[in-house]
């Protein structure tokens, strides 16, 4: 059977858990996505944008270096998706909905982002289509990410700081989220993960998926065999998800995500949500996510914005219940040391989120543990985050 | 602990049923539980009852309330740092019950009673003597659990329209729903303004063909205007920002209790037909 059902669930998780005034619209855009998947004319003109406009496919990359410094004899594949137009997946998913948007006669998109990487996709595709275009982001993040709010400026959009709560991600899709409650008649929101209600998770997952067909095209050619291992990070996790859906049913290949493990799983140091949460309803869907005993989310912690938050996307929860992937985390120190690493080893400066999933190989996948073909997702590149890791490593950058 | 059992009409369909025969639009005043502090709503809702407020909404505080403006949002936050719970929510139902106020509908979000669990809740509001729960983030698709729960405890569950509900919506949230049904005036989030939205009232009317609950109309209501207009098709008016936005301006000062019975006097007089 194919997931989410027609409830939009995964299993237990999922759903549709907002407002009254939000149900028809989400409706209206499910009906609006099963149409356009279906029609040949919307697929071919997503895949000439694709091409032609964000790069694809991406690259698999053998990174050698770095196998040579992980040992026993696994090969790791980088998929580059850092080298994607605006320098992260993300940009698979904004073409997919601008073009959507457009085929519901929206005029105006609307997105949260918590790096600035959704922020930038989706001011780049609104500016590609025309759209009107304003995007939400924590104060703290705007201030962690100030060359993210630059370009969007550059591009045309508005961007709106959120001083609510902790001033972060969750804040951002919150404030998204009454925006489009006020403006639903003429606005789209691009939701930036597989997050949300449905048919958020299930709409970013087919747009996404894109990253493992390639991936799987890519390495029966490379090696003409399917790898033992996938590893990406897990923010709300769409690059993960992407990554992996093309692989569900090829069960010898194990699914790794590695979530943000902060500075301690203490409630507000991390955002290791299956280390430290239970299940709840967020922001659209039910699935697992950080909460007190009453039901207040409790506030997150990551060196890396994009998988600063406090839920997941549902599918995951799904996934980990069944035992078709594992979730495990890395600290804020162990995903800098990485960024470092690869800088390094391979001349790539990876984002500060997809420096998780290099962490983990390389603290976990030594001695051959995770087989002997390994695909990483290299989910975004590191040019927004090297003022701030510059700044932990006493580094001040400054122009002249 | 054991519920009630559920008795004939409940208290909300016979406080809607006493202004009618008063010829009158109901008043429904909401207040953030523990804004300013638990103490402080305990008198500012028996001011309420004595001003002549028909029914009582509860605002349970939630860390992220993605249906709510900045004033309920701020209040939300004072009431979550002064350690109010759904549980104390509920503990304070079951004391204003106990002094003889307006029915109480609490006005929740969804995942704190997830985490308590939709059974246990039903019954404590039951035992408590909540007499409604609104649940502003549960559209009546995902509201099975809960429903059935509240419905063993005598408690109604109170369902929203909204502008863009399609007939089928209005006829499945009407077929739903229990107490009252909650028009949402426009889309948006909670927050007064100063107009009443031109196609409210067919709104209103599209409702009144689907069920034969009462409609209460809320979302935007502050002026004395507004409500009079209202008052010709609708059977009750909630008013909530004006009102909290009333409690965070005054807090601290002794006539807080009086100011608030006069804005609901300002709202009541021109609710009578």
């Amino acid at each position: 059977m194919t997931l989410p059902d027609s409830r939009g669930r995964f299993g237990p998780y999922g759903g549709r858990f907002v407002p009254e005034t939000l149900m028809s619209p989400l409706q209206e855009l499910e009906e609006a996505w099963r149409s356009a998947r279906a029609d040949p004319g919307f697929l071919k003109e997503l895949d000439h944008y694709l091409k032609s406009y964000a790069g694809r496919p991406t690259p698999l990359y053998r990174a050698d270096n770095l196998a040579a410094r992980l040992g026993g004899g696994t090969r790791v594949y980088l998929k580059r998706e850092d080298l994607a137009h605006t320098g992260a997946h993300k940009i698979n998913n904004t073409l997919g909905q601008a073009l959507l948007a457009r085929r519901m006669g929206k005029t105006r998109v609307i997105a949260e982002t918590g790096a600035g990487q959704h922020g930038v996709a989706t001011a780049t595709v609104a500016a590609l289509f025309r759209l009107r275009c304003a995007i939400y982001m924590g104060e703290e993040d705007m201030r962690r990410q100030a060359l993210n709010v630059y370009r969007m400026r550059l591009l045309g959009a508005e961007v709106v700081p959120v001083a609510a709560g902790s001033r972060t991600l969750k804040d951002a899709i919150s404030e998204a989220m009454r925006d489009w409650v006020t403006h639903v008649k003429d606005t789209h929101y691009i939701l930036g993960s597989v997050l949300g209600a449905h048919p958020y998770p299930a709409m970013v997952r087919d747009f996404q998926s894109v990253i493992g067909h390639e991936a799987r095209l890519q390495i029966l050619e490379a090696e003409g065999r399917l790898p033992d291992a996938l590893i990406a990070c897990v923010g709300g996790g769409s690059n993960s998800i992407g990554l992996f859906h093309a692989f569900l049913d090829d069960t010898k290949v194990r699914l790794i995500g590695v979530e943000a493990g902060g500075t301690g799983l203490d409630p507000g140091r991390h955002a290791a949500r299956f280390a430290g949460g239970g299940l709840g309803v967020l922001q659209g869907t039910r699935t697992f996510l950080l909460q007190d005993t009453d039901g207040n989310i409790l506030p997150t912690h990551s060196v890396s914005a994009g998988l600063d938050y406090a839920a997941v996307g549902p599918e995951h929860a799904y996934l980990r219940d069944t035992g078709r992937a594992t979730y495990t985390h890395v600290s804020d120190d162990e995903a800098v040391a990485a960024f470092h690493m690869l800088a390094e080893l391979e001349g790539i400066i990876p984002a500060l989120e997809s420096a998780h999933a290099v962490a983990y190989l390389l603290r976990d996948g030594g001695g051959g543990t995770l087989g002997r073909l390994v695909i990483l997702n290299l989910s975004g590149r590191g040019d927004k985050d090297v003022e701030q890791v510059a700044g932990r490593d006493g580094t001040e950058v400054r122009r002249p | 602990m054991t519920a009630p059992p559920p008795e004939g009409p409940g208290r909300i369909a016979r406080a809607f049923a006493k202004a009618r025969a008063e010829e009158r639009c109901a008043l429904i005043p909401y207040v953030t539980a523990g804004d300013p502090d638990l103490a402080r709503t305990r008198s500012i809702v028996r001011a309420l009852g004595g001003a002549g407020a028909d029914l009582m909404e509860i605002g349970v505080p939630f860390s992220d309330p993605i249906a709510d403006g900045p004033v309920n949002q701020r209040a939300a936050e004072r009431a979550l740092r002064n350690g109010v719970t759904l549980r104390s929510c509920l503990d304070l139902a079951a004391e204003l019950r106990a002094g003889g106020v307006p029915p109480v509908v609490l006005f929740t979000y969804y995942n704190p009673i997830h985490r308590m669990g939709p059974e246990t809740f039903a019954r404590a509001a039951g035992v408590c003597g909540v007499d409604g729960v609104l649940v502003t983030d549960l559209p009546p698709e995902e509201a099975g659990d809960l429903h059935g729960a509240l419905r063993a405890s005598g408690v109604d569950l109170i369902l929203l329209l909204s502008p863009t509900s399609s007939q089928e919506r209005v006829e499945l949230v009407c077929r739903e729903a229990s107490g009252f049904i909650y028009v949402i005036s426009r889309t948006g989030v909670t927050g007064a303004r100063e107009d009443v939205p031109e196609d409210l009232e067919g709104q209103v009317r599209a409702a009144r063909r689907a069920t034969n609950l009462p409609i209460a109309v809320g979302f935007g209501i502050s002026q004395p205007g507004q409500a009079a207009a209202i008052a010709a098709y609708a059977d009750g008016i909630v008013v909530g920002s004006a009102l909290v936005r009333l409690i965070e301006e005054n807090a601290a000062s002794p006539d807080l209790e009086s100011r608030i019975e006069e804005l609901c006097r300002t709202l009541r007089a021109p609710l009578r037909r």
